[in-house]
């Protein structure tokens, strides 16, 4: 169990083209916490997360994980490592039963090959046996039984954003990725979500790293924040450290003078 | 030179698909089926009607784009939003029904039929090279509609609007797009480059109802070329040409059927998206 | 109607979900098992290409219906498959092993038309296995020492071991055997993590990767299994026809394969059989409605191609859930009566995004 932090970002860097996505961005995220990445639309937040999960490479820069460099994994060998995700416009398997999502999210402890699962034998179905009572373990943390049999392609929006949860801590990771939990949800479920996090953090001792835009939810659930602006970093501290910051209101709401206009009009 | 004018031919109807993939995503396996139709029509309007050569042209291509039209209406239409797989299925469906139902007319059945064009068996003789005017003709044809194409697609708000309406259909509906009525024209358009196709093919190969099959290896061209793009399918149509041309010349019997095939993968393993293709991936 | 009360993980994950299932199944085993004392020659005969052509139909099932990889060139597996065993059994070798070897054989091309697909997608994918279908016809047609090329090649009885099928009945009951053992493996491989990694790779690659699924790795091994079960039906394939040529498995048969795992239901196990019922009957029904026809309609050649491609466009346009699917509303239908909604299976109607972007 090594002290350092769990996640480092040593200046990554993006480049598409002659578009910069991300420049330099560095942060830590410390094991046990809950990190948040804020910004408005295109600062390159989730950009950040799909270099955590290996789907873009940096161009300059390095992440390391656990001390050790994530620079040459593939990307689906990031799930054995611990890291899991969810995706901000929600990728999950439509034509399957929320069921089959979430068992799909327990592929990295599969106990068989081939072969055997070709014959199910005894092996294989007892290993089906323990992976369906950890699935029923998730379920019954984040309450879907209701929906455990219907197929996701039926389910309602909401609905959907707690199965992709449900999934990625199937597959019982140390570090999880949250994109925008709360987006499209009504203010009931972005509390049941904010309830979950925080019983995510401190029931299952996950860490998590989240992108998130509700602010509420920000300040409710975090240990730290990091505002990123056009790829940059704009400031890291506390919710409250970060949102008094006059560079990250410059940010979200104009300058000074813009919002002395905006009063005075309104 | 042959494998020039066969070239064009595949280009002609990998031309058919790609406008239609263009335009809707959709992949019809259908050209081939429509490229035989156009070469029946063309035939049945030249010896059973008598009309001159220029006429029958004209109707037929007329004509066909009005059967482009309706059958994008009545059977492409009601499954707008189905995935890929399901229109391909629906495509050679039609494929089939088109083959059958042309040998159950009874002045056709399964026989072959010569389409009499003035210019058959003309040969011409150019700096000491005689070539077949019939194969002047593919070419010439050939280029006169890209030409006609690329102004339609470049500067025409019909054309952009189906270029919109490819990538994002829910989008363009919003955006005040007809997408149906462009999605039946886009038919028509191919059904019409089909009809061409075909009557330029019918003095070389012969009218008859398995015509068609050579529309397979207009895939080939169409990937070679890269599959959303226009030049793209007749270059790759020109490049399969003269490589199966130059095969039957120089390599064993044989290797001129699979030459096509050949190009495909080694392009696929090497440039999967074509010489002109498009590079596109999923932003998550 | 019948609800289902599960009170172990075990019932879920069990086959046969409750006794109803086991009722029924056992049912049609053991009508398959008196078959042939109850029907005539001729209809044992189309049974037996039916669990044929359903063994085939379950690779490409498990490739195209499970794991989203479209292959226009089939064929080309079940013809090695039929000329391998053909060979091999003319060298005497006995029907286990040949039939293994052929399963292996077909698996290994297999492997290598799946190589494209670890590069490309979609209609690409397809036109590549087109391709391969073409060159692996060709090669049977120039191959001629192996494969004595379009002049055909005759295929020897099934034997193994002394014992010999040569009745028709001890045949089909080869055939039967091995259409069990082919549709228990697939239903094995489908609710373990293997057959859930195809599933997944199929909806959403993106997802899959992130779950940890090596899709390389799981796409080639669909192709695999894939082509080892069309392998299969093709050594059984030959002997049943007993003759051999190249163009038995043009591209022709390749989309009839296609169309069999479409109409019967892509996606669903019971699809590769109900598919494969499909396309033995259809000529069958074909010739009996004939003569009910005016003459120019009925007795045209190409009657058969467009009764094939109407009802393809009609299973595409009204019933996109294959026989399969029509099945399950019927079921729904009888057991809800009268509480059937028309709309209780109507997919939603979505807007195609550009699937170059996927």
């Amino acid at each position: 169990m090594n002290d350092g932090p769990m996640l480092q970002a040593k200046d990554l860097t993006v480049r598409f083209g002659g578009v910069v996505a991300v420049n330099r961005v560095s942060f830590d995220v410390r094991r046990g916490e809950v990190f948040t990445l804020i910004g408005p639309n295109g600062a390159g937040k989730t950009t950040v997360f799909n270099l955590i999960s290996r789907i873009y490479q940096p161009t300059e820069g390095e992440i390391v994980y656990e001390g050790r460099p994530l620079t040459r994994v593939p990307p689906h060998r990031i799930a054995s490592l611990g890291i899991a995700r969810t995706f901000q416009n929600i990728e999950l398997f439509e034509h399957a039963t929320v069921l089959q999502n979430l068992l799909i999210g327990r592929h990295i402890h599969r106990a068989s090959g081939v072969w055997s699962d070709l014959l199910f034998t005894s092996r294989v179905r007892a290993a089906e046996r323990d992976t369906r009572r950890r699935v029923e373990e998730v379920i019954e943390f984040l309450d879907l039984q209701h929906h455990r049999d219907t197929m996701v392609a039926g389910l309602p929006y909401g609905v959907r954003k707690v199965v992709e949860l449900a999934r990625a801590l199937a597959t019982q990771p140390k570090l999880l990725l949250l994109d925008e939990p709360s987006s499209g949800l009504n203010v009931e479920e972005t509390s049941d979500m904010a309830f979950w996090i925080q019983d995510i953090q401190n029931e299952l001792g996950i860490t998590v790293l989240m992108v998130e835009h509700d602010m509420t939810l920000v300040s409710r659930v975090s240990d730290r924040v990091l505002a990123m602006n056009q790829g940059e970093v704009l400031a890291l501290g506390t919710p409250a450290q970060v949102q008094s910051h006059p560079g990250v209101i410059e940010a979200y709401l104009g300058t000074a003078e813009d919002t002395a206009s905006l009063r005075s009009a309104a | 030179m042959s494998g020039i004018a066969q070239g064009c031919i595949y280009g002609l109807i990998a031309l058919g698909f790609v406008l239609i993939y263009k335009a809707t995503e959709a992949v019809s396996f259908a050209q081939g089926e429509l490229m035989m139709l156009g070469a029946f029509v063309g035939l049945a309007l030249l010896t059973a009607l008598g009309f001159p050569f220029f006429i029958v042209v004209l109707a037929t291509i007329a004509a066909m784009a009005l059967f482009g039209i309706g059958l994008e209406r009545v059977a492409i239409r009601p499954i707008l939003g189905q995935p890929v797989f399901s229109i391909v299925m629906l495509t050679i469906g039609i494929g089939y029904v088109a083959r059958g139902g042309v040998t159950m007319i009874p002045a056709i059945g399964t026989e072959t039929h010569t389409l009499p064009v003035p210019y058959k068996d003309v040969v011409v003789p150019v700096g000491g090279v005689v070539l077949a005017v019939e194969q002047l003709v593919v070419i010439g044809a050939t280029t006169v509609l890209c030409a006609l194409l690329y102004l339609l697609f470049r500067y025409s708000k019909a054309g952009i609007a189906m270029r919109a309406a490819s990538q994002n259909q829910l989008a363009a509906y919003y955006m005040g797009i007809p997408v149906r009525r462009l999605n039946g024209i886009v038919w028509g358009l191919a059904a019409m480059v089909a009809a061409v196709a075909g009557l330029l093919l019918a003095p070389i190969t012969f009218v008859h109802a398995n015509m068609g099959f050579i529309g397979l290896k207009a895939f080939p061209a169409a990937v070679v070329g890269g599959f959303g793009s226009l030049p793209g399918a007749i270059v790759g149509g020109l490049i399969i040409g003269v490589v199966e041309s130059l095969s039957g010349f120089y390599l064993p019997e044989g290797f001129k059927d699979v030459a096509a095939y050949v190009v495909v993968l080694v392009m696929l393993m090497v440039k999967p998206n074509g010489l002109f293709g498009e590079n596109l991936s999923k932003k998550v | 109607m019948r609800f289902v009360f599960k009170t172990t993980y075990d019932q879920d994950i069990r086959l046969a979900q409750h006794g109803g299932h086991l009722f029924w199944y056992g049912l049609l085993l053991l009508a398959l098992l008196a078959a042939p004392a109850l029907v005539s020659e001729y209809w044992l005969a189309q049974l037996t290409f039916i669990l044929i052509y359903g063994v085939v139909g379950l690779g490409l099932m498990l490739l195209a219906g499970f794991t989203g990889l479209f292959s226009i060139g089939h064929a080309a597996f079940l013809g090695v498959g039929a000329y391998t065993e053909a060979v091999l059994a003319g060298m005497g070798w006995p029907f286990p092993l040949s039939v293994a070897t052929a399963a292996a054989l077909a698996a290994s091309v297999g492997a290598i038309v799946g190589l494209p697909a670890l590069r490309v997608k979609g209609i690409y994918l397809g036109i590549a296995t087109l391709a391969f279908g073409f060159i692996v016809e060709e090669v049977f047609a120039r191959w001629e020492s192996v494969t004595g090329g379009n002049a055909g090649m005759v295929v020897p009885t099934l034997s193994m071991f002394g014992w010999r099928a040569d009745t028709d009945q001890s045949f089909y009951y080869v055939c039967l055997a091995i259409a069990i053992g082919a549709t228990l493996v697939v239903l094995n491989l489908l609710r373990s993590p293997t057959g859930r990694a195809f599933v997944a790779i199929r909806d959403s690659e993106i997802s899959a990767q992130s779950m940890g699924i090596h899709l390389a790795r799981y796409k080639t091994l669909s192709f695999m299994i894939s082509a080892a079960l069309a392998g299969v039906g093709g050594a059984l394939y030959a002997h049943k026809i007993r003759f051999l040529s190249p163009e038995q498995f043009n591209i022709i048969h390749s989309i009839d394969l296609l169309l069999m795992v479409v109409i019967g239901g892509l996606g669903s196990v019971h699809g590769a059989f109900l598919g494969a019922i499909f396309l033995i009957s259809m000529p069958q029904l074909i010739a009996l409605g004939k003569d009910a026809l005016p003459a120019p309609i009925g007795q045209a050649p190409g009657l058969q191609a467009v009764v094939y491609g109407l009802v393809l466009i009609g299973f595409v346009l009204f019933e996109p859930l294959g026989l399969y699917g029509r099945w399950l509303k019927l079921r729904a239908w009888f057991t809800l009566f009268p509480f059937y909604r028309r709309g209780m299976f109507k997919r939603q109607k979505a807007f195609t995004k550009s699937d170059r972007l996927r």
